[in-house]
């Protein structure tokens, strides 16, 4: 089989997750969207006022970007599901499906309202003195005018909605509702140009086809032919149906894995599956997750096990701007994640990824580098590069104030471009991460940081509050503990990343991954 | 003639906003009688028609519809037994013909081939072929036609009682003749009490049994189209409004210059 083939073939064998799950969040979404927005157009029509701030409100959320929208649900209902549990003790999962489906339904109402309230408002007058003049009540003149009236310019305005938010639900993957859009995040994150394809192709034929079944039933109640309206309502069932079906969403594997959405954590993610399926526990990810949601859902029992860093929980969750030793750190965070949440560290994997100062080999040899400290003799006539967030980052003012650097330039750029830019002479120095398969790629050293100026970030096993006395779980990924070090690390970072070669995806990097552990181990033996 | 009239006003008042529209209006309208009302725009006639079926409440003094005070009445059912024609017709564009036709049936709780039956009928009458007309839209139709609609739309539940605000006003004036004949007759077939508004002296001359005259609000005069036009002036006819005399000038002026032209002609 073909690269190619094999692509798409575990991209189809997804489809049904996928497909299934980008269904019922937009079309959940869409009808909570219709079912407010008619009553508030029906109130409106009547209130200039009303109407007036409803529509501007609900252009304002329009211009809100949608991904924004989606990660701006989620901790709102953090908070709600908080205080439902404390002041109702009912609890809610505040992953996934309910912010995603409150989002998406925002997002829909503006097309729905604004038409729905030009649709009531353009209905000619002497027609509505005719209903009240025939003796109909106020709920008649609805059911059997207005609302027949309107019909066409509110299907339009439904139309409209449907399309954006089938297309906008491909971005409630990050807050851990699958969709379409976790073709389109794993693809990008790993290299995988035929899974972004068809994540945006399918995504697109969805909206076609279920825009074509509103028109039909738009046309059929308008040109009063049942069989039309008929047919495009049966599509619309169909679909629905389909996506709710439990054969074909299949009832979810017992373990789920998380993965952030970056391609280390999608490789770390496919090898813990598939150990967990060697050891004969049905498990299945849960990808593309943010990361501040990531950590909530598994100590929400969401998810069971994924991998993370010291440094981001010592930064994001105890909130401590200093830097302590690699044990401490791992300690503190142990513990803090033990007594604040539940959570089990299962252990360290053996490798950093922090970031770090690197230079060109033969640049070093030249100059005398071993650490930074070196460096802070020469920087004022080098130039550094970093991604976009590290210079506005507590650890470069760590490094920085550590050691005294001043560079004559500092540059920011894409990731991509700062390692080819330093083995071309570009840059000097760039800041990179410890893990990253390109400081090998491009014969770049990492230099010492003797006066721990840089917060160590430990990539750590965890799970879940609920798999804690999980026996069968704990003796399945015991074996990663402590068996991935920074340089095999690096390499199937390598094998992940597009060179000369194509990328080679996840699942692939991950069982060489194992074999190379094995491998070792057989050795040290 | 009947004892009690089909409608009666008995010192009604109507005032929007401060503004009078109608003070103190008395006037009564027996069965299978025909009254038109004329005046000037803004002399309060279309308000006069909306106190009849309770789309307006009397400000002052009560409105009689078949003995019940309107205001004591339910404006719904009021409405159902009471037939409107509008000037502006207003058909239900989604809705056929036929449906159009029987729509108050329907908000009766007819049944579907009780309602069919009665629209067909109701075709015929107002001379519409069924087999042609009963499944068009409102936009398949001539203006006249639609009138035709909107006249059967009006009479399906049987009404006793036909309200008509200037419904030929809109029509070219051969269809306007043939329809006002043939409602005429309907109305005198079927028994109706009807009340039409115009601003045409000369129609309501020759439709009406009895014209209204308002102005500013105020009934000025209420007699027969033959008194008003001074025909038989005896002593119990009351002296006639100035404005009521200009009125009823146009019809005799066309009349008359009608005759000139007939008579004086080659023939």
């Amino acid at each position: 089989m073909s690269e190619f083939d094999q692509r798409l073939a575990e991209a189809l064998a997804r489809l049904p997750e996928y497909l299934g799950g980008h269904v019922r969040v937009s079309m959940t979404a869409l009808a909570l969207g219709i079912a407010v927005s008619i009553p508030l157009a029906l109130i409106s029509v009547r209130r200039p006022a009303f109407r007036a701030i409803v529509l501007a409100l609900s252009g304002v959320v329009q211009t809100i970007p949608g991904l924004a929208l989606l990660a701006l649900f989620y901790p709102l209902l953090l908070g709600l599901a908080a205080l439902s549990q404390r002041a109702l003790g009912l609890s809610f999962s505040a992953l996934g499906f309910v912010p995603a489906v409150l989002a998406l339904a925002l997002y829909s109402l503006l097309p729905v309202l604004r038409n729905a309230v030009t649709g009531l408002g353009g209905i000619d007058p002497a027609v509505e003195e005719a209903a009240v003049g025939v003796g109909m009540t106020r709920r008649q003149t609805l059911w059997l005018v207005e609302l027949p009236l309107a019909l066409p310019v509110v299907m339009a305005g439904v139309r409209t909605a449907a399309v954006w938010v089938i297309g906008t639900a491909t971005l409630s993957t990050p807050i851990g509702q699958p969709s379409l859009g976790n073709y389109i995040f794993a693809g990008l994150q790993t290299q995988n140009w035929v899974f972004v394809l068809f994540g945006c192709v399918a995504a697109a034929l969805l909206a076609l086809v279920f825009d074509q079944l509103l028109a039909l039933i738009e046309t059929g109640l308008q040109t009063r032919r049942r069989l039309r309206t008929a047919l495009g309502g049966a599509g619309i069932a169909l679909i629905v149906i389909g996506a709710l079906v439990p054969g074909w969403s299949r009832s979810p594997p017992r373990y789920l894995v998380g993965a952030k959405t970056f391609s280390e954590s999608y490789i770390l993610a496919t090898l813990i599956e598939q150990r967990l399926s060697a050891a004969g526990l049905a498990a299945a990810r849960r990808e593309g997750l943010g990361s501040s949601v990531i950590l909530e859902a598994l100590a929400g029992n969401e998810i069971d096990v994924y991998v993370d860093y010291t440094g981001t929980i010592w930064a994001n969750q105890l909130h401590r701007e200093d830097v302590k030793p690699r044990d401490e750190v791992m300690a503190a965070v142990t513990a803090w994640l033990k007594e604040q949440r539940g959570i089990t560290v299962l252990g360290g994997l053996g490798f950093e990824n922090a970031y770090a100062l690197a230079v060109p080999k033969r640049r070093a040899e030249a100059l005398g580098l071993r650490s930074i400290a070196d460096l802070a003799r020469v920087a004022p006539r080098l130039t550094i590069a970093a991604d976009y967030e590290f210079f506005s980052r507590p650890e470069w003012a760590a490094i920085r104030d550590t050691y005294g650097l001043a560079f004559r330039n500092q540059r920011e750029m894409q990731p991509e471009f700062m390692y080819p830019a330093a083995a071309a002479g570009d840059v000097d120095v760039v800041a990179a991460y410890t893990s990253e398969g390109r400081i090998a790629q491009y014969d770049l050293v990492v230099l010492d940081d003797l006066k721990h100026a840089i917060p160590p970030y430990d990539a750590i096993l965890l799970a879940a509050p609920r798999d804690a006395q999980d026996r069968g779980l704990v003796d399945a990924l015991q074996p990663l503990v402590g068996a991935i070090d920074v340089s095999l690390m690096r390499a199937a970072n390598l094998r992940a990343t597009a060179g000369r070669e194509a990328a080679a995806s996840p699942e692939t990097v991950a069982r060489w991954l194992w074999e190379e552990i094995e491998r070792r181990k057989a050795q040290t033996k | 003639m009947s004892a009690s009239p089909v409608i009666s006003f008995m010192e009604v008042g109507k005032s929007f906003d401060g503004s009078r529209t109608l003070d103190d209006v008395s006037f009564a309208v027996r069965e299978r009688e025909f009254v038109a009302v004329v005046g000037p725009s803004g002399a309060g006639k279309t308000t006069l028609l909306r106190l009849i079926n309770g789309l307006a409440e009397p400000s002052k003094g009560s409105v009689r519809v078949e003995g019940e005070d309107v205001r004591a009445a339910d404006p719904i059912a009021l409405r159902r037994r009471i037939g409107y024609v509008f000037q502006n017709i207003g058909l239900f564009p989604h809705m056929t013909v036929a449906e159009n036709i029987a729509i108050t049936p329907r908000l009766l709780g007819w049944d579907a081939a009780t309602r069919a039956a009665r629209a067909d009928e109701l075709l015929g009458l107002v001379r519409l072929d069924p087999q042609r007309y009963r499944n068009r839209f409102p936009h398949q139709l001539s203006g006249g036609e639609r009138q035709r609609v909107g006249i059967a739309r009006a009479l399906a539940a049987r009404p006793r009682i036909m309200l008509m605000d200037e419904p030929f006003g809109a029509l070219d004036p051969l269809t306007r003749d043939a329809l006002s004949h043939d409602f005429r007759e309907l109305h005198d077939a079927l028994g109706l009490a009807t009340v039409m508004i115009t601003h045409d002296a000369l129609e309501a001359v020759l439709m009406a049994d009895r014209i209204l005259v308002l102005r500013d609000g105020k009934l000025i005069a209420d007699a027969t189209p033959r008194a008003l036009l001074g025909a038989d002036s005896g002593p119990r006819t009351p002296p006639l409004d100035p404005y009521v005399r200009e009125l009823m000038q146009t019809p005799r002026r066309q009349a008359e210059r009608l005759q000139h032209l007939t008579a004086g002609g080659p023939g």
